[in-house]
């Protein structure tokens, strides 16, 4: 039977969405047994999170105070011995998940699934290849372990409710010092979050200077929407890089998304694949983001965008 | 230090749209045109200013692959490498074996450094760097795009989804590179030729003795499931009407 241990995501305070999601990916696998594994300086709080959500058999802690930024090169170890005895070895496909996950299937000797975005069995998956435009089936080794990273953009959130046991594990693993954390510059923002926001209107180089992506925030406030950027956008310092969108960037999946002054290419694409509606505003008919709109329309967005922003007020 | 070491990666280059073949066996790659992994090509751009700035005195490029990748190398000594390990083998190889073989390589070279891509286009694992950096037991900064090389440290800037993390880490260390740390360099035409003179060695996978990994194994490949298509609108009312229908606003 399937023993899945999940790495949890969290910022000492909060756990993050990407951790429910990753259990929903976690419970497509028949009959398996779902703990998450919680590090951190002190977790109570992400922990407690953790254990409400629905398909949690167990959730396990391990606080140290080395633990209170997430290093992989000091999670990695701790992993790796809690690890013993499961099947399955789950994290997010989110910055923190790639850089902590594969660190953690060497040390098992395993190569990682990377990206699973649906289930066909414990040892069968799919996951997107070639920037999205690829998509492979494929099947690891039935006697070892899988360690993977879950593509959070493919799963809906787990329901809460539940009261899951917490547990505080002791493991012994040797912690190196070579590795120190030193700051964070995090964006603030009101705004619904990007990776969350059920409507995300996005800009592209088009939009010419930071100033005028205030056209962007407008429609976004009145949408009660999150705010997205091209990598073009992003390279210009229009805005911060964690707006990002696409390959690069995050890989979003709202009900709705508004790309603006956009061209569509293939690494943008790859991020929104998952969008319910595709609203592309370009002024070149031609502009490939017109491929994969559900709903286009052709002009330039200096007029079109103030008007929009005005015509749903 | 003496030496930094890159992985350069033969890939589709990133402006070709990839086809899966007709049975489903794989994707298209005949006649297509194949690069140098566009991450790669920025982590021996930020070995070569390390160098240049007087930080090292040697950069190294390796690529794992068939004896086609010797074109990448070439370009990479091009771009400045003062020379080249082809590690062949005729099977595409693993992450897992990638990094194990990187390690053969990094225990014969010492680099004080090795640079690589947040990840291959091509198979978007984005796995190796952290996997060598685990086998090596060294520290790894990922999606860096900033490094300051200072003494046996190096201060690292990396891209993360809050917005922008530093760490600082002992060398020797693994950084994989994201697309902001800096802009590669053209290579002109008197350095490919320079290029021809560089030395590229060339060792069989099999003879580093490299352990073997569970394999993955691919079952099928598939294009993924085509959005419909959409409708256009000529003005604002149209569009509202649209998202309106929809019960999007
Ligand atoms: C390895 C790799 C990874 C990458 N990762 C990412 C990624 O994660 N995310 C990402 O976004 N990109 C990524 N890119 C870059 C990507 O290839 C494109 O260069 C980028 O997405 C282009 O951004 P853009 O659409 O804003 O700019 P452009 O391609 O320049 O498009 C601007 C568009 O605006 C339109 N326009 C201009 N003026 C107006 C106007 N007044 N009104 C209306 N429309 C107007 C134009 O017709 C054009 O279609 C990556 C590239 C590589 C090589
Ligand atoms: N076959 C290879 N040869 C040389 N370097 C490689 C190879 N495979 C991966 N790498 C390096 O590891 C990085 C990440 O690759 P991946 O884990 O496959 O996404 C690439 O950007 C390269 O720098």
């Amino acid at each position: 039977m399937a023993k899945i241990l999940v790495i949890a995501e969290h910022d000492g305070q909060a756990l993050n969405p990407s951790t429910a999601k990753t259990i929903a990916c976690a419970a497509e696998i028949d009959g398996a047994e779902i703990d998450v594994l919680v590090l951190g300086a002190s977790v109570a709080g992400p922990a407690g999170e953790a254990a409400q959500l629905s398909g949690v058999n167990r959730v396990c802690t391990i606080e140290k105070a080395e633990n209170e930024h997430s290093l992989a090169a000091t999670f990695a170890p701790q992993i790796v011995s809690a690890a013993d005895g499961y099947t399955h070895v789950f994290g997010p496909s989110t910055t923190f998940g790639r850089d902590l996950m594969p660190r953690v299937a060497a040390l098992l000797g395993v190569n990682q699934v990377s990206d699973i975005m649906s289930v066909s069995g414990p040892h069968s998956f799919e996951r997107p290849i070639y920037a999205g435009n690829v998509i492979v089936s494929l099947e690891t080794p039935a006697d070892a372990v899988v360690v993977a990273t879950v593509r959070i953009a493919s799963y809906k959130a787990v329901a809460g409710g539940n009261s899951a046991p917490v547990e505080s594990l002791d493991v012994a693993a040797e912690l190196p010092a070579h590795t120190r954390y030193v700051s964070t510059q995090a964006a603030s923002s009101d705004r619904p979050d990007l990776q969350t926001a059920a409507t995300v209107v996005s800009g592209g180089r088009a939009l010419g200077s930071a100033e005028n992506f205030d056209l962007i925030y407008s429609l976004a406030d009145k949408l009660g929407a999150g705010v997205g950027a091209t990598r073009a956008a992003v390279d210009a310092g229009y805005v911060q890089n964690d707006l990002q969108v696409g390959q690069t960037g995050k890989i979003i999946a709202p009900e709705l998304y508004f790309a603006i002054g956009i061209s569509g290419a293939i690494q943008h694409l790859t991020g929104i694949k998952d969008a319910g509606t595709i609203v592309a505003i370009n002024k070149d008919e031609e502009a490939p983001i017109f491929e994969v709109a559900d709903i286009g329309i052709v002009g330039d967005l200096f007029t079109i965008v103030p008007e929009l922003t005005e015509a749903l007020g | 230090m003496e030496k930094i070491l890159v992985g350069l990666k033969r890939v589709v280059d990133y402006n070709v749209r990839v086809r899966v073949k007709s049975d489903g066996s794989g994707v298209e790659t005949d006649g297509v045109k194949m690069s140098i992994n566009p991450f790669d090509e920025i982590a021996l751009e930020e070995a070569l200013r390390i160098k240049e700035a007087g930080g090292a005195n040697e950069v190294i490029v390796v690529s794992i692959g068939s004896s086609e990748s010797q074109q990448q190398l070439r370009t990479g000594l091009a771009m400045g490498a003062d020379r080249a390990i082809l590690v062949s083998t005729d099977s595409a190889p693993d992450s897992l074996t990638c990094a194990r073989a990187l390690l053969q390589i990094i225990n014969k070279e010492e680099p004080g450094l090795v640079i690589v891509g947040r990840q291959a286009i091509d198979d978007d694992n984005s796995q190796t760097g952290p996997m060598l950096a685990a086998l090596w037991d060294r520290p790894q900064a990922t999606f860096a795009s900033g490094v300051e090389i200072e003494g046996d440290k190096a201060s690292v800037t990396r891209e993360v989804d809050v917005g922008m993390e530093t760490i600082d880490v002992d060398l020797p260390a693994v950084i994989t590179v994201d697309l902001r740390l800096n802009e590669p360099r053209y290579v002109k035409l008197p350095d490919i030729m320079k290029a021809k003179k560089k030395p590229l060695d060339e060792i069989a996978l099999d003879d580093l003795e490299v352990e073997a990994a569970p394999r993955i194994t691919h079952t099928t490949y598939a294009p993924p499931a085509e959005r419909q298509k959409g409708i256009m609108v000529d003005d604002v009312a149209g569009l509202v009407a649209a998202l309106k229908d929809k019960g999007l606003v």
